[in-house]
């Protein structure tokens, strides 16, 4: 329609030019993880792939970092925490949406104070915490501050004010009990709040690196940020340019993919805390 | 509802009706109890105990050599003595302001002009979105070859227009506006989300009636599409202030604060006198500042930012 418009081609032109900047690195990340060693040569940085693609930068690092058990602990990592906060979030975000009971406003405060006093910043009150707890160097240590989560909770009750009433009320009416009522008929009604809170609760702990750097000390419990890490400084020093492209690619491949695979639900639960 | 429909049928049994109707408030209020109660106990352990623990290691002060501590504000003293401290203070103030800005107005610039569904926009959008995925220790490794001087992407692509070679995260004046521009790169994406979602929300007659009345495109995202983001805005503004003060996993990857300092922020050196020197107190002193300022701006720039927001219906 604008299409002839001088200013809206500029517009384009310049969106364009954001894009091309943004997409280089991770453009980069591919061509170099195919490219093969060269021990530092002078092409390393350049886009076009002007060769023969070979996995030798990928069977590298593979071999100098335990990728399966970085994925394993990860995973752990991922499902414990998203499997303990969606009871804690599902429960206490009906009890805000749904239940009347004296000082509720005051509750809810509190618990909103967690948006933002994130547990990262209180890595060093919590470190002493979870050491007393005899979680040190356990992955459960490293998933214990993110049992509770505000954002789920509130995303949560959101969810459970959208549900009509009348579900309830009828299910009240056929003589259900009100765990029954929260298992049959609320749950299977939230599921889209609580997948788009899962999303948002992998795809931090996946990419998490502070904490677990500092509650895990042992490589048998490393996830894979903290490999990822340890790996790039070892491949740094000996230029391997193409091992950390091809190390970064592991780590953030699965996330990647899952967002290829399903985007309509990633973007929409990265969204869900716009709604308000 | 069920206590309003027994409160009108009072005149007849208003006291029976009256006690019936506390017994169910007394057990809707312990039924919530119990559904509070697992997420009261971890905020309790992780978030409201951590505070007060924090605040008393703080005022401690643990003598070496002996079991004895007195209590004081040594540990403070000790702190803002630290011109480390104060060097992460400066330059997390400069790195918010160095990302946020940025990282906003290229986020909401992506949104309008991306905004119109068509093929082409989604892929560019996805394209900028994919950073926000990215583990920020895998952003940072990337990032490493990116700034390498000579070779690296930057300097590569630099040269073939003529540029010298450049440091970028070995020389003070650079380093920390290298780790913005990861930064940048990293959250654009994520804020273009809450626009292009708060785009969706303004009513098209709006633009059409201001069409109509001869406003070009720019009086239009002025007057109709800026006041109409107001609460969209402050949303993300808040989420990008906890992003540039929970999020070091760069500075831990690239420069460990350096060099000399210049690109130390206030989460690394809480790490640092943590889990490198050893030193509670004075990291239990950086926290308490630490969760004050966060408290502190928050709640100022929700209040500043809710006055721009008498636009929404």
């Amino acid at each position: 329609m604008r299409r002839a418009d001088p200013s809206a081609l500029l517009a384009l032109a310049a969106l364009s030019a954001v894009v091309l900047v943004w997409s280089t690195p991770l453009l980069w990340m591919a061509v170099a993880s195919f490219r093969p060693q060269n021990f530092g040569g002078l092409d390393m940085a350049a886009l076009w792939p002007d060769f023969v693609p070979t996995l030798a930068n990928f069977v590298e690092a593979l071999e100098s970092a335990d990728f399966p058990l970085l994925y394993l602990n990860t995973v752990i990592v991922c499902a414990g925490t998203l499997g303990v906060q969606l009871v804690t979030v599902t429960l206490a975000g009906y009890a805000f949406a749904r239940l009347r009971f004296p000082g509720k406003e005051l509750v809810f405060y509190a618990f909103l104070l967690q948006l933002m006093l994130v547990p990262p910043i209180l890595i060093v009150p919590n470190l002493v915490t979870i050491t007393r707890l005899g979680l040190y160097d356990n992955l459960v240590g490293a998933m214990a501050p993110y049992f509770a989560s505000a954002f789920g909770v509130f995303l949560m009750r959101q969810t459970f004010r959208t549900i009509p009433k009348d579900f309830e009320e009828a299910a009240i009416v056929d003589g259900a009990t009100w765990w029954q009522l929260v298992w049959r008929v609320l749950i299977p009604l939230a599921r889209p709040g609580m997948i788009a809170f899962g999303i948002v609760s992998v795809v931090s702990h996946w990419n998490e690196f502070l904490w677990p750097l500092m509650v895990i000390s042992s490589p048998d419990n490393q996830t894979l940020t903290i490999g990822l890490a340890s790996f790039t400084r070892g491949a740094e020093s000996a230029s391997q340019w193409g091992v950390i492209a091809a190390g970064t690619f592991l780590v953030a491949a699965p996330l990647l993919l899952a967002f290829a695979l399903f985007q309509r639900q990633f973007v929409n639960s990265f969204l869900f805390s716009g709604v308000k | 509802m069920v206590a309003e429909a027994e409160g009108r049928a009072g005149a007849t049994g208003m006291g029976r009706t009256a006690r019936r109707v506390s017994a169910r408030g007394r057990a809707e209020a312990l039924r919530a109890g119990m559904l509070l109660a697992p997420s009261l106990v971890f905020l309790a352990a992780f978030t409201y105990w951590p505070i007060g623990q924090v605040l008393l290691q703080s005022f401690t002060i643990e003598t070496f050599g002996s079991k004895e501590v007195s209590f004081g504000a040594g540990n403070f003293e000790r702190l803002l003595a630290d011109a480390s401290f104060s060097r992460a203070l400066v330059n997390n103030v400069v790195y918010a302001l160095g990302t946020i800005v940025p990282s906003v107005v290229i986020a909401l610039a992506l949104a309008v002009g991306l905004q119109d569904a068509t093929r082409f926009n989604a892929t560019l959008r996805t394209i900028v979105f994919f950073p926000v995925l990215l583990p920020l220790v895998a952003a940072a490794a990337l990032f490493m070859f990116v700034f390498l001087p000579g070779i690296g992407l930057l300097d590569y692509y630099l040269g073939k227009l003529g540029a010298d070679n450049t440091n970028w995260l070995g020389d003070p004046d650079l380093a920390l506006w290298s780790l913005i521009a990861i930064t940048v790169w990293k959250n654009a994406g994520y804020y273009m989300l809450f626009f292009l979602a708060g785009l969706q929300s303004i009513p098209l007659d709006l633009y059409e009636a201001a069409r109509i009345e001869g406003a070009g495109p720019w009086a239009r995202f002025r007057r109709i599409t800026l006041p109409l983001l107001g609460p969209t805005t402050a949303f993300v503004l808040v989420i990008a202030l906890v992003n540039v003060i929970t999020q070091v996993d760069h500075v831990v990857v690239l420069t460990e604060g350096g060099p000399s300092d210049a690109t130390n922020l206030l989460l690394f050196y809480i790490y640092q006198q943590a889990h490198e020197n050893y030193d509670y107190g004075k990291a239990a002193a950086a926290t308490v500042l630490s969760v004050a300022g966060l408290l502190a701006l928050s709640f100022l720039s929700l209040r500043t930012l809710e006055r721009g927001i008498h636009y929404e219906a």
